[in-house]
C-alpha cells in the first residue's frame, strides 16, 4: 500500500507553515493547482488531488469545488479512484446537496458490481449519506443483496437497510422477511447486522414487533452459543465472546420482552446465566451485565431474576471504575430501577465518597429513602450534611427534614435528628423550620425532658445558630421546670441551677452573633421562666427591666409590656405565661412518626422533593373516626406542585397561601345555606369554586338570643382524601341579638374528586356560663351540584 | 451514533465521520464544542458526558482524543469498547500507531472505520476480518482496473 507522495508532501508543506497566515497561503496555492487539474479531463494524480482537497476540508477550509470531481471519480473504473471519490462524497456532499442525486446511478450500477470490494463501497456511501429518493431507489437491489451474496455483502447491505428503514419508514415492510432469514446465518457480522435491523423495525413498527417476537427463541440460542461456548480468537474481548452481538441482541430482547408475558419468561433462564457467568472485573464485562440488568428490569422478569438484577446495580455502585458508578447513578435517577429503591439504598453509604457530583448524590439519596432504610440513609445524610458544599446545605437540610417526618421511625429519633441539623448548619436551614420544630416539640410530650436537655446543652456549647438557639430558648422557657428538675428518663441526669440557664439565656440577650428575633425568644423566654423557677425572679425582673430601654423596638415594647406584668398585673402572671396547650396545625400537616407502626404506602412516582406531608390534627381525630376512618394515609397531592421543599403550614394562617396555587378561576358567588340553626345560634355555609378541585367555604355565625356567646369555635372534618384548611375565625364571641357575627374561612383541595363531599361541623360555645357542644353533618354544598 | 471525532490535545482536529445529516454550520459549531469540553476535562474524570440529548464517551490515547456520541437509549460502557477496537485496528494497520500516522493517511484511518462502522452501528465485530478487508481492498488499489481477472473475489469472509 503506496502513500501517497503528494499528499504527504502538502501535508507536509502546511504543517511546517509557522503562522496561520503562511498555512492559509500554502493552501491557498494547493487549492488553485488541484482545481486547474480538476479541470484537466484525464489525469494521473486524481486520487492525489481529491484526497488532498479532503484533507484541506478537514482542516476547514471550503472545498465544495471539488464535488462535481467526487461525482466524476465514483464513476471511474479504476478501484484507488472509486475509493477515494466515495470517500469524498460521504465528506463534501450530504443529502442536502443537489450533487449526491448525481451519484445515485453509479451507485447502482457498483451495487451490481461482480468485486464485492467496489460493492462495499457502495453500500457504505449509501448507508452514509444516502437521501430519501436515494433509499427508494436502490430499496429492491438492498433487499436482494441480503438475500443472496456472501456475508461480506450481507453484512453490510443489513446495515444500509437499517439506513434506508430510518430514512423511508414504509421500506421496512420490504426488509422484514430478509431480517428474518439472516438470524439463521452463523457469521457473527450477519448476525449482528440483522439484530440491528430488527431492532430497527421494531421500534418504528408495533405490528413488527409483534411479529418478530416469535424470533425471542431464536435469539436466546444464539446468546447462549455465545456466553456458554468457549474460547474463540476471533470474537474474543477479554474473556467474553463478541460483546458488541451480546449487547445487541439483550438490546433486542428488552424491545421484545418489555410488557409481554410469554417472551419475558422465554427468555427467564438465560438472562439468569448472563448475570451470573459474565466476567465483572473488566468494563467490556460490565457493559454485558449492564445491559443485561437493563433489559431484567424492562421486562416482565421473575421475582428472583429481579433480585439478581438489583444485586448487580448495586455492586456496580460499589465499583473502582467511576465510569461505571456514573453510569448506573444516571439510570437509578430516571429509570424503572428505581422500583428496586430499597435494596440499593444499602450500597448508597459508601457513594458519597467517590467523585460523582454532590448534588447527584444527594438528589439520588433522598429519591432512595424509605421506612426501611430511613436510619441508616440519615446516618450518611447528616455526614452529608457536614461536609458538604455550602451551596447543598439548605437543599440537604431540607431534605432531610422531609425524609425525617416522613418516615421517622419514632419520634426521639425525629427531634434528634432535627437537633443534629440545626447544629450543624443551623445557619443553612429554612425560616419555617423553627415554628415547625417547636410544634413538634410540644407534641410531643412525653419528650419535652429531654429535649430541653438536650436543647439547653446545645445551646451552652453554641449560641450561634440562630434557628437552634431560637427552638432552644422557647424551650427552655416552656420546659425550664423540667430542666431544672434534673433527672431525665431518657439521658443521664446533669444538674442545671436556676442560675446557670439565667446566665445562658443572658449571653444569647447580649450576644452580638443573635438576631433580634432571637433576642426576642430569650427575652419571652427569660420571662416565661418567672413562673417556673423559684429563687431567682429578682434576676428576670431586673433583666427585663434593662431591655425597658432597649433600642431595638419590639424588644423595648416587650420589655415594657414584661415589667407591667410583673408590677400592675403580678396575679395575671401566672396565667399569662403558663404552659402553652398543644399547638394545633390547621393545614397540610404531616402524619408523624408514631403513627408509622401501619404499612407506609409509598408513592412510587412522586419524588420526596414535592411530596406535601398531611396530619391529622390532634382535635379534629375523633371526627374523622366518626367519617369512618383511621389516621389518613401519607398522601401528595400532585395537584398543589411544588415551589418550596419544605412543607408550608405553620400554626395559623400561612399555609392558606399553598393553596392559593390552585386559584386562576374566578370564584362564583352563591347565595348561603344554613347548615345549623339550634338555640339562637345558627351557621350559614356558602361555597365558591375556586378550580377544578379546590372550594373555598366561608361559615357565618350568629347569635339571636339575648345573651352573649363566647368561645364560639368551629371545627371540620371532611373524607380522608379530602384536604381541609380552616383560616382563622374573625373572632370568637357572638354578641346578643345577633349584633355581630363570626365568619371563618375553610378550604377544601378534593384532588380525587371524591363525589358526594360531605363535611362534618363541630360548634362549641359557652353560653350563659354553660358549655355547649353540638356536631352537624353538612351533606351539601350548593353550587356544586351535589 | 452520532459521530465521532479525533482531535489532538491543541484542538486540531484529525478526523471527523457524521452518521447523520448536518449542515456545515452545524458540524463546525459541534466540532468547536466537544474539543472545548473533552480538553477541559480532568485527567482522573469519568469518560462520560452529557451534551444536549447525547451522550459523549470520551478517552484520550497518547496525544489524541476520541470522542464518539451516541443516543441516550446507547450502552455508554460498550461505546468505550467501540473506542478502544478501534483504535486497536489502526495499531494493528499501522504498527503501533501514532498520531502522525493518522495525519499523513488519514484517508486509511477513514477507510478502516469504514469497515469496522457503518451508518452509525458496527459492522464487524471480528477483528480479524476487518483487518483482512482492508488488506484486500488495499491489494485491489494497486491494480489498474477492476474487472482484472486476477482480482475476482466470490466468497467473502
Amino acid at each position: 500500500m503506496s502513500p501517497s507522495v503528494p499528499l504527504q508532501e502538502m501535508i507536509r508543506a502546511i504543517r511546517s507553515a509557522r503562522t496561520q497566515c503562511e498555512e492559509r497561503g500554502v493552501i491557498q496555492r494547493e487549492c488553485a493547482t488541484i482545481r486547474a487539474q480538476f479541470r484537466q479531463a484525464d489525469n494521473e494524480g486524481r486520487s492525489h488531488n481529491l484526497a488532498k482537497l479532503l484533507y484541506v476540508h478537514m482542516l476547514g477550509y471550503p472545498a465544495h469545488f471539488g464535488q462535481m470531481e467526487c461525482v466524476r471519480m465514483i464513476a471511474s473504473p479504476r478501484y484507488s479512484e472509486k475509493r477515494v471519490g466515495y470517500l469524498g462524497a460521504m465528506m463534501l456532499l450530504d443529502e442536502k446537496q443537489d450533487a449526491s442525486l448525481l451519484i445515485t446511478n453509479s451507485i447502482k450500477n457498483d451495487l451490481a458490481n461482480s468485486n464485492q470490494y467496489v460493492q462495499s463501497l457502495a453500500l457504505c456511501t449509501l448507508a452514509c449519506m444516502g437521501s430519501a429518493e436515494m433509499c427508494r431507489d436502490l430499496a429492491p437491489e438492498i433487499n436482494r443483496l441480503l438475500r443472496a451474496s456472501n456475508s461480506y455483502i450481507k453484512k453490510k447491505a443489513a446495515l444500509c437497510a437499517v439506513h434506508i428503514v430510518r430514512k423511508v419508514q414504509d421500506l421496512g415492510e420490504l426488509f422484514a422477511p430478509s431480517a428474518r432469514c439472516l438470524l439463521t446465518e452463523k457469521n457473527h457480522g450477519v448476525l449482528h447486522g440483522a439484530v440491528v435491523l430488527i431492532t430497527e423495525l421494531c421500534e418504528c413498527n408495533p405490528e413488527s414487533l409483534e411479529r418478530f417476537r416469535k424470533t425471542v427463541p431464536d435469539l436466546v440460542q444464539i446468546m447462549k452459543g455465545l456466553v456458554i461456548s468457549g474460547y474463540s480468537p476471533d470474537h474474543d474481548v477479554a474473556g467474553i465472546s463478541d460483546p458488541f452481538l451480546q449487547v445487541r441482541i439483550l438490546r433486542l430482547l428488552r424491545i421484545l420482552g418489555h410488557n409481554n408475558e410469554a417472551a419475558s419468561d422465554a427468555m427467564n433462564d438465560l438472562l439468569a446465566q448472563v448475570a451470573t457467568n459474565t466476567d465483572s472485573t473488566k468494563t467490556v464485562g460490565n457493559a454485558v451485565l449492564y445491559e443485561t440488568v437493563l433489559t431484567v428490569l424492562d421486562i416482565k422478569s421473575e421475582s428472583g431474576l429481579r433480585v439478581l438484577a438489583v444485586n448487580i446495580l448495586g455492586r456496580f455502585l460499589l465499583n473502582n471504575d467511576r465510569n461505571i458508578r456514573l453510569v448506573v447513578s444516571q439510570n437509578i435517577l430516571t429509570s424503572a430501577a428505581t422500583t428496586q429503591k430499597q435494596r440499593i439504598s444499602l450500597c448508597i453509604q459508601l457513594y458519597f465518597s467517590f467523585p460523582i457530583p454532590p448534588s447527584r448524590a444527594l438528589e439520588l439519596s433522598l429519591a432512595l429513602v424509605s421506612a426501611s432504610n430511613i436510619r441508616s440513609m440519615m446516618k450518611e445524610l447528616l455526614s452529608f450534611l457536614s461536609s458538604c458544599p455550602p451551596e447543598l446545605r439548605s437543599q440537604t437540610a431540607s431534605g432531610i427534614f422531609i425524609a425525617a417526618e416522613r418516615y421517622a421511625p419514632s419520634q426521639r429519633w425525629h427531634i434528634d435528628t432535627i437537633l443534629h441539623v440545626l447544629t450543624t448548619a443551623g445557619g443553612d436551614v429554612r425560616d419555617e423550620t423553627v415554628p415547625n420544630l417547636i410544634q413538634l416539640i410540644t407534641n410531643t410530650s412525653e419528650l419535652h425532658c429531654y429535649t430541653v436537655h438536650k436543647l439547653y446543652r446545645a445551646l451552652h456549647n453554641d449560641i450561634s445558630q440562630q434557628p437552634l438557639v431560637q427552638v432552644a430558648c422557647w424551650c427552655i422557657g416552656e420546659y425550664g421546670d423540667l430542666l431544672l428538675r434534673g433527672e431525665c428518663q431518657e439521658m443521664e441526669p446533669v444538674q442545671v441551677t436556676e442560675d446557670d440557664v439565667l446566665d445562658v439565656l443572658e449571653a444569647v440577650l447580649q450576644s452580638h452573633m443573635s438576631s433580634p428575633s432571637t433576642r426576642g425568644f430569650a427575652l419571652t423566654a427569660t420571662m416565661k421562666l418567672s413562673t417556673r423557677i423559684t429563687e431567682n425572679v429578682d434576676r428576670i425582673r431586673s433583666i427585663v427591666s434593662i431591655y425597658g430601654s432597649c433600642i431595638d423596638v419590639e424588644l423595648q415594647q416587650r420589655a415594657v409590656e414584661y415589667n407591667a406584668l410583673f408590677k400592675k398585673y403580678d396575679h395575671m402572671r401566672a396565667a399569662v405565661l403558663e404552659r402553652m396547650p398543644v399547638i394545633e396545625k390547621n393545614s397540610q400537616g404531616h402524619t408523624n412518626g408514631d403513627s408509622t407502626g401501619e404499612t407506609i404506602k409509598e408513592n412510587l412516582a412522586v419524588k420526596v422533593k414535592q411530596a406535601e406531608p398531611q396530619q391529622a390534627a390532634n382535635q379534629v381525630c375523633d371526627l374523622l373516626d366518626l367519617l369512618g376512618g383511621s389516621e389518613p394515609p401519607l398522601q401528595s397531592s400532585p395537584a398543589l406542585g411544588s415551589t418550596a421543599p419544605l412543607p408550608v403550614g405553620t400554626a395559623g394562617t400561612a399555609g392558606g397561601d399553598l393553596l392559593d396555587l390552585l386559584g386562576g378561576l374566578e370564584p362564583t358567588a352563591i347565595m348561603p345555606v344554613s347548615v345549623y340553626d339550634k338555640d339562637g345560634v345558627t351557621v350559614t355555609l356558602s361555597c365558591e369554586k375556586q378550580s377544578d378541585s379546590g372550594l373555598s367555604i366561608t361559615l357565618t355565625a350568629s347569635n339571636s338570643t339575648d345573651s352573649d356567646i363566647r368561645g364560639f369555635t368551629l371545627q371540620a372534618a371532611v373524607p380522608k382524601s379530602v384536604q381541609l384548611h380552616m383560616k382563622a375565625p374573625s373572632g370568637d364571641s357572638l354578641p346578643a341579638r345577633g349584633a355581630a357575627k363570626v365568619t371563618q374561612m375553610v378550604v377544601l383541595n378534593n384532588p380525587n374528586k371524591v363525589v358526594n363531599l360531605k363535611m362534618r361541623l363541630r360548634i362549641s360555645y359557652t353560653s350563659q356560663g354553660s358549655a355547649v357542644q353540638d356536631t352537624v353533618q353538612v351533606d351539601s354544598f350548593p353550587g356544586l351540584g351535589h | 451514533m452520532r459521530f465521532l471525532l479525533l482531535f489532538s490535545r491543541q484542538g486540531k482536529l484529525r478526523l471527523q465521520k457524521w452518521f447523520t445529516s448536518m449542515s456545515d454550520r452545524e458540524k463546525k459549531k459541534i466540532i468547536r464544542d466537544m474539543t472545548t469540553m473533552v480538553l477541559a476535562r480532568q485527567a482522573r474524570s469519568c469518560n462520560f458526558l452529557q451534551w444536549k440529548d447525547l451522550k459523549i464517551i470520551y478517552k484520550r490515547y497518547a496525544s489524541l482524543y476520541f470522542c464518539l456520541a451516541v443516543e441516550s437509549q446507547e450502552n455508554e460502557l460498550l461505546a468505550l469498547e467501540i473506542i478502544h477496537r478501534y483504535v486497536e485496528l489502526l495499531d494493528k494497520y499501522f504498527g503501533n500507531v501514532c498520531e502522525l500516522d493518522i495525519i499523513f493517511n488519514f484517508e486509511k484511518a477513514y477507510f478502516i472505520l469504514d469497515e469496522f462502522l457503518m451508518g452509525g452501528e458496527i459492522q464487524e465485530t471480528s477483528k480479524q476480518i476487518v483487518n483482512r478487508s482492508i488488506e484486500a481492498s488495499d491489494m485491489l488499489q494497486e491494480v489498474r482496473f477492476t474487472d482484472s481477472p486476477c482480482v475476482r473475489r466470490e466468497a467473502g469472509f
